[in-house]
């Protein structure tokens, strides 16, 4: 069995990557370019929360210190936070947003498929349940970055440019640190970076089909899934998504 | 107010039989599938449900519909249990409750992935709008022949 402080780094990595995702996501409800991605964004979104909601509520439990999923979500501060630093960063405009969800997606997917055999049954129930939301987020990101990367010349600059802002957060999915090991080693879960060819077939097979290039370099950034160097965007986006309870503690409604 | 273990287990699922789903009133909550299991002992009533979407706010204000419908049969004792595993499935959706869709002018779920036909014509000439509808389970789809667009319950 994987110690306790292990397990909960592992289920706060987990619940931050959905909550920030989710959270970015909802930025767009009312503000779509067209109903029906205004629509499917909060639609994510909503499955994203959902799912934070089952992996933060085990994390306190795990953690014992009687923190619920609304504690972890709403009172812990930047530094505290487990999430990979391509989910916090701003979603500048439609073209980034669908593209770092896919990146996001190409991985939750065939991660969320492989924590179905986790020896912790919770965390394999969770991942049976998020799966099959999982495989509906990946099945359209992936068709917007062909519509939009296939489409004029000016979704494919856009896409274009959005490819070379993000790629270098897309690698720190997939980079194993001593958690990872830890929970291998526990059977909780693989370790992230066995994900990297199944990341890399859909990626490669999306970009082949939206004219999109992949870029050489392999550099990837790090220090949000181990929460030691967050981007300054991080804390903006908290100081929005936390007002209410900083401001108002305990309320409820 | 009654006592629980005067009430048989096939009553309270007869009861809940009449409980809409808050967000597609046309069928219960039993024909949705969400109610697992129902469990009559001294200490009350046990209603476990499994929910359908994880973020689906409508599971909330299932279990509130559930306590106040068994609350006016005089059973004030319910408690709570979310079962996560098995996930829910669509296959869960009784055979009533798809008919019920249908007459309302959603497409039940396919395991195809889309729906059989329009609901509205029974047109199988159908194409998908967008994967995501008006609710967590829903995508949109319309009918070429009739033009009007529908709701497509996604099979999970
Ligand atoms: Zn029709």
């Amino acid at each position: 069995m994987a110690t306790d402080s292990a397990l909960f780094e592992f289920l706060l990595r987990q619940g931050d990557n959905s909550l920030v995702l989710g959270h970015r996501l909802s930025e767009w409800c009312g503000m779509g370019p067209a109903l029906e991605e205004d629509i499917a964004l909060a639609n994510t979104a909503l499955d994203l929360i959902g799912q934070t909601r089952l992996w933060l509520s085990y994390a306190g439990e795990v953690e014992g210190a009687g923190r619920s999923e609304d504690d972890l979500a709403y009172l812990r501060d930047a530094y505290d936070f487990r999430n990979a630093l391509l989910l916090e960063v701003p979603n500048e405009d439609f073209g980034r947003t669908i593209l770092r969800e896919f990146f996001f997606d190409a991985f939750q997917l065939p991660w969320l498929h492989a924590l179905i055999d986790s020896a912790d049954e919770r965390v394999a129930e969770i991942a049976a349940k998020s799966a099959k939301e999982a495989s509906y987020h990946l099945e359209r990101s992936a068709e917007t970055v062909i519509a939009l990367g296939d489409g004029t010349d000016e979704s494919n600059a856009k896409m274009t440019a959005a490819l070379t802002y993000l790629w270098p957060f897309a690698g720190e999915l997939m980079v194993d640190d001593e958690v990872d090991h830890a929970i291998a080693e526990a059977g909780v879960a693989p370790l992230p970076s066995t994900i990297k060819p199944a990341w890399n077939a859909t990626i490669s097979g999306t970009f082949k089909e939206a004219l999109l290039t992949r870029p050489d370099s392999d550099f990837a950034h790090a220090g949000g899934r181990n929460g030691f160097r967050h981007t300054e965007h991080l804390g903006h986006m908290l100081a929005q998504m936390q007002v209410l309870q900083r401001s108002h503690p305990g309320a409820a409604w | 107010m009654v006592e629980a273990q005067t009430i048989s287990e096939a009553q309270v699922w007869e009861w809940l039989e009449d409980v809409p789903d808050p967000e597609i009133p046309v069928i219960s909550v039993v024909d949705l599938g969400v109610i697992r299991d129902v469990d009559v002992s001294d200490e009350g009533v046990i209603v476990t449900i499994t929910p359908t979407y994880s973020g689906c706010p409508a599971m909330s204000i299932i279990s509130l519909d559930v306590e106040l419908a068994l609350a006016k049969r005089g059973l004030e004792k319910v408690h709570f249990k979310t079962r996560l595993s098995p996930a829910w499935t669509t296959d869960w959706l009784s055979e009533k409750g798809r008919a019920s869709l249908e007459d309302y002018g959603i497409a039940p779920p396919q395991p195809a992935g889309g729906p059989e036909r329009c609901p509205h014509c029974q047109s199988k000439n159908v194409e998908k709008v967008s994967q995501f509808g008006s609710t967590a389970c829903k995508a949109q789809w319309r009918c070429r022949d009739c033009l009007e667009p529908f709701d497509y319950f996604k099979c999970i």
